[in-house]
């Protein structure tokens, strides 16, 4: 039978691979745009930004996105029943228990943050412990555990912050190839051309890319912690139930920003219908269904 | 050339016993740390236990003879632990399980008793420990399962019988509410 350790594993391993695959991605990016400029300060100033950025991006991640969803801790006595599920869960996962933390929105949501377990944060709305029943509250909590215990977090920030980087120097790519290359097309001859058209349409393509695999390996993560989840509870159908209760909600969260939405259980947007290509969660009947595809 | 390939081949091999090692350390470990879990649940409820006894009787004085039995099965079930062989232990709790069960019907006939906020609180902590030590034991029996079939499959078993890593006891109690672990594809 599978536990947590395993899932955390790969992770581990996936990420270090996903990190090395960006870096190299970055530092070839680096070198075209540092090709096409004749200077390697591009480069180096990509090698330096990328590490110090995902430094503090992981480090901070879980402050930054706190105070962005203005969630509060809470203690025991504010509410035992939550704080026992938790503890129970993490027992049945062999985590320390996290901080807990709560949203005041009436959307029934939940995330989960910090750089690893031992400082690992669960965030609910008060929708969520309004609306929910314990079964199904215990799924949502298992749910954010699994992120944590599957060290979700550390590939996500990775992730986030890459893509990120790649907008940057794609961005600033394209502002300084506007002048720079009308100023010197006379020097150029016809390889250093079609070098700089590789560039541009790289500096083009490369931030779409990158933000097309951050999406999938974020819908990728959802359905490994939804199953991980349901091996801490023992108890798929809990998860489907909030899932479809979450699902039934009509509003959209305030709080909620295109840089949080994919740290949450589920979706926090309403009305926009995107395409599943480019959406941070995998649509909530799939999940239902794989849940309940889990025989018992 | 042959010398070369002998040592290739030698290196891999001690890479390999190497990480067949540290594999199966780090899943006794784990199974190790799992039981602690268990141990912190169980040492709790046998504090509580003398004081659920002490808030009954203040009620219901004269049913002595279940007072006894909890108190037996609660000490029976603490030489277990000490003593450290699990499916002893399993036994003793299964045993001391039963008598609480005696008891919580006993306090049923005693409405004051049962409006008792002391005994409210006690049964509600009772509950939690349950709860806690449920999770705490599937999470160790998980453990304990994955390095079982460590310790048993070809090749790893061959490292086991040579550093001699034993199997370990699942921890399993009568709980007719258990379920069953769902197949899950990653």
């Amino acid at each position: 039978m599978p536990t947590l350790y395993t899932q955390a594993e790969k992770n581990v391993r996936k990420t270090w691979i996903l990190m090395t695959s960006f870096f190299v991605f970055i530092i070839f990016l680096g070198w075209l745009f540092s090709q096409v400029f004749d200077s390697p300060f591009i480069l180096y100033f990509a090698v330096i930004f990328a590490t110090f950025q995902s430094f503090i991006s992981y480090w901070y991640s879980d402050k930054i996105v706190l105070a962005m969803t203005r969630a509060r801790p809470i203690e025991k006595k504010d509410n035992p029943e939550l704080y026992r599920i938790v503890e129970n869960l993490c027992i049945g996962a062999g985590l320390p228990l996290p901080k807990i933390y709560i949203i005041d929105e009436d959307q029934p949501n939940a995330f989960a943050t910090g750089r690893d377990k031992n400082h690992a944060v669960v965030a609910v709305t008060r929708g969520l412990l309004e609306r929910l029943e314990r079964a199904e509250l215990e799924g949502v909590i298992a749910h954010e555990l699994a992120h944590i215990g599957n060290k979700d977090m550390l590939l996500q920030t990775i992730t986030v912050t890459l893509v990120g980087f790649v907008a940057i120097l794609s961005d600033f790519f394209l502002r300084m190839s506007r002048f720079g290359f009308a100023r010197e097309k006379r020097e150029r001859d016809a390889s250093q051309a079609i070098l700089f058209i590789f560039a541009i349409l790289a500096a083009i393509l490369a931030p779409l890319a990158a933000q097309l695999i951050h999406f999938a390996i974020s819908r990728k993560r959802e359905f490994l912690a939804d199953a991980t989840g349901a091996l801490i509870t023992r108890y798929p159908e809990g998860l489907a139930r909030a899932l479809e209760k979450i699902a039934s909600y009509p509003y959209s969260m305030k709080v909620a920003s295109n840089a949080t939405a994919h740290l949450f259980f589920a979706n926090p947007f309403r009305g926009v219908k995107i395409s599943n290509l480019f959406s941070t969660h995998p649509p909530i009947e799939e999940r239902i269904k794989a849940l309940r595809e889990m025989s018992i | 050339m042959l010398g070369i390939l002998i040592l290739i081949l030698l290196v891999v091999i001690v890479g390999w016993v190497v990480a067949a090692y540290n594999r199966l350390v780090s899943l006794k470990n784990r199974a190790k740390e799992a039981w602690a879990d268990i141990d912190v649940q169980l040492k709790r409820r046998y504090d509580l236990i003398p004081n659920l006894v002490e808030t009954v009787k203040g009620y219901a004085a004269h049913e002595k003879e279940v007072f006894e039995k909890v108190t037996e099965a609660r000490t029976r079930a603490m030489g277990a632990r000490e003593g450290g062989d699990v499916r002893k232990l399993a036994e003793a709790e299964n045993y001391l399980a039963e008598t609480l069960k005696t008891l919580f019907a006993v306090a049923e006939n005693y409405p004051d008793l049962k409006a008792s906020q002391n005994f409210l609180e006690l049964q509600r902590e009772l509950r939690d420990t349950e709860d806690k030590i449920m999770y705490a034991r599937r999470f160790y029996n998980a453990n304990v399962r994955d390095l079982n079939i460590a310790i048993e499959s070809f090749p790893t078993n061959i490292i086991a019988s040579i550093f001699g890593f034993k199997k370990m006891d699942l921890f399993e109690i009568g709980a007719p509410e258990e379920r069953e672990a769902p197949k899950v594809k990653f």
